[in-house]
């Protein structure tokens, strides 16, 4: 179990991380959703012991990540698959890993294997791979110690579609043997596909985080009309006050469309579109916190 | 990848994931990362790429390069050992500094630190061994230069006039080319550690020593006052012979070594101990 308290980080006056606390279950997939520079990854440094928290904390089972013995073979970390010199083999890698580990070197080939780095690819040198193939020989480093928790920044980045699905059967079957994943994605498909819990990161601070089936079938109505500001003191009117602009020039509000509807006809605004959000919700948002952080990542890329 | 090679789902593989079913902890009474293990990976990382393999091959090379050049060309008045050791020590001087400053910084370059530091949390160990690798690597370096110092000395005695072959070298050249070896080593360890950055370092490992020595020859304030003190390299200096040096020598060398030696490594290592590894 991975808890993380409170944790904040800030780079002069810029908070990378902001108040941030979350918790990911064994047995179950924790997908760590933002934009670029949301700071998935500061959070995730911090979790590993690679980056010091300005306040707060992040622990491992209680135990600070520093304090864990022989840490590969109990936490599995990914943080970035291109961290890796250029001129070692892929081989070597894990090589190296096996051997701070205090591992047998068949352990090395039952990796390669399992990532589906053939023997030859495992000789060339890093400098050579691909990013998917980079991304194989990191998880394959991750899982070297057998752990049972992983922590995984982007691990499905540059990953072709069969390869992503490879990975939701490798780290579904892990976490269904009780293991711990947290793994961080900045596409919402690919966290979707894989995770069963989500967090929801933007601008350092958490802005939503529950089961995955709990954030996609928020429910929630989108209405459309012509004239926005009508519809909006129609709703207010009817008591509905929660509506906040949404997407297509539209507002969102957690009432349900019946209400909505009957609020509007009431104030004798035209529709132009009534539904259920549906999952968009959860889509909404995220393009919203996209939109925001796009401008800041110009400015500061410290948090990526 | 162009072509997706068919993929080991992860049921079907031999040891994937094999956390079992309860719920887990943490075992923090397990054995921690051995300094044997560490100092082990340490030394393979000098050696596993090309440019570790080619600078480790170099110093054996050149010192190879030189027994033969001396035998090819030198009087036989200075074909005994301790001249042709002491000439190997020259390049071993500059190669080996590289080397400790490579080990050091290629942590960062590369970003490998990220691995390094997550596989061993307790960087002052990871610092401890990689000193340590770069010491043996220094004294594998001596051997070597020994060795071949050793052959050629031998050669030179079965094919040169005497006195050529001689043995003689005094206990305190051979300390003291020891000792200039391993300060030459730790110094580049104390820059790599503190400037992390392999192009940066190497070049102001060389280059500032040599900018202040020829300031301090060229401002006579700092000439009489601060250059024996200071100067590193200048302190150095008495200890390339064959004989001991005096008390007030060992004084110049340990202020100017605290300078360019102690201060960068301590500082380097707090820095270290608590910055952020990229």
């Amino acid at each position: 179990m991975i808890t993380v308290e409170r944790l904040t980080k800030t780079y002069g006056g810029f908070r990378a991380v902001d108040d941030v606390s979350f918790t990911c279950q064994p047995g179950a997939v924790t997908g760590f959703l933002g934009p670029n520079g949301a700071g998935k990854t500061t959070t995730m440094r911090v979790i590993a012991g690679l980056t010091p928290a300005t306040s707060g904390q992040a622990t491992i089972a209680g135990t600070h990540y520093r304090d864990i013995p022989n840490p590969g073979t109990q936490v599995g970390v990914l943080l970035d698959a291109s961290a890796q010199h250029a001129g070692r083999t892929g081989r070597e890698v894990l090589t190296m890993g096996a051997l701070t580990m205090g591992l047998p070197r068949q352990r090395v080939d039952e990796m390669l294997e399992l990532v589906s780095l053939s023997r030859s690819e495992s000789k060339r040198r890093v400098r050579n791979y691909s990013l998917g193939m980079r991304q194989r020989l990191g998880i394959a480093h991750a899982l070297l110690g057998d752990p049972r928790i992983l922590i995984l920044d982007e691990p499905a980045n540059g990953l072709d579609p069969a390869g992503i699905h490879w990975m939701r059967g490798l780290l579904r079957d892990y976490a269904n043997r009780g293991g711990t994943v947290l793994l961080s994605s900045h596409l919402l498909h690919e966290v979707e596909v894989i995770a069963d819990e989500l967090i929801v990161i933007g601008q350092g601070r958490i802005v939503a985080q529950g089961t995955k089936g709990e954030l996609l079938q928020r429910a929630g109505t989108f209405v459309k009309a012509d004239d926005l500001a009508a519809l909006g003191a129609a709703l207010a009117a009817a008591g509905i006050t929660d509506a906040a602009p949404s997407g297509d020039a539209g507002l969102r509000t957690e009432a349900g469309p019946r209400e909505v509807g009957r609020a509007a006809a009431a104030a004798g605004v035209a529709l132009l579109e009534l539904r259920t959000a549906d999952g968009a919700g959860l889509e909404e948002m995220f393009l919203q916190l996209t939109a925001d952080t796009q401008r800041d990542d110009l400015t500061d890329g410290a948090a990526a | 990848m162009n072509a997706t090679p068919p993929m080991t789902t992860a049921t079907s593989a031999p040891a994937a994931a094999t956390a079992s079913g309860h719920l887990e902890t943490i075992d923090t009474s397990r054995a921690g990362v051995p300094m044997s293990r560490l100092i082990a990976v340490e030394l393979r990382k000098l050696v596993n790429t090309r440019a570790g393999l080619w600078l480790v091959l170099a110093i054996g090379l050149v010192s190879l390069l030189i027994m033969t050049a001396m035998l090819i060309w030198a009087d036989d008045s200075d074909l005994v050992f301790g001249n042709i050791f002491g000439l190997m020590n020259i390049p071993t001087g500059f190669l080996l500094p590289v080397l400790a400053i490579l080990l050091v910084t290629s942590e960062w370059g590369q970003r490998t630190g990220l691995v390094t530091f997550t596989l061993e949390p307790r960087r002052s160990r990871v610092v401890v061994a990689k000193l340590a690798t770069a010491l043996v690597a220094a004294v594998g370096a001596m051997l070597t230069a020994m060795a071949f110092g050793a052959l050629g000395n031998l050669l030179a005695g079965l094919f040169h006039d005497d006195p050529a072959g001689t043995w003689e070298m005094t206990l305190a050249g051979m300390s003291n080319s020891v000792m200039l070896q391993l300060f030459a080593l730790l110094m580049g360890f104390a820059f790599g550690m503190l400037i992390r950055n392999s192009a940066a370092a190497i070049v102001l490992y060389f280059v500032i020593p040599t900018i202040w020595s020829i300031l301090a020859q060229v401002i006579p304030w700092v000439h009489d006052h601060l250059q024996k003190w200071a100067d590193f390299s200048f302190a150095q200096q008495p200890f390339q012979s064959g004989e001991w040096a005096t008390g007030q020598e060992w004084a110049h060398l340990a202020t100017s070594g605290t300078i360019w030696l102690v201060l960068p490594l301590v500082i380097g290592i707090w820095r270290l101990l608590r910055s952020e590894v990229k």
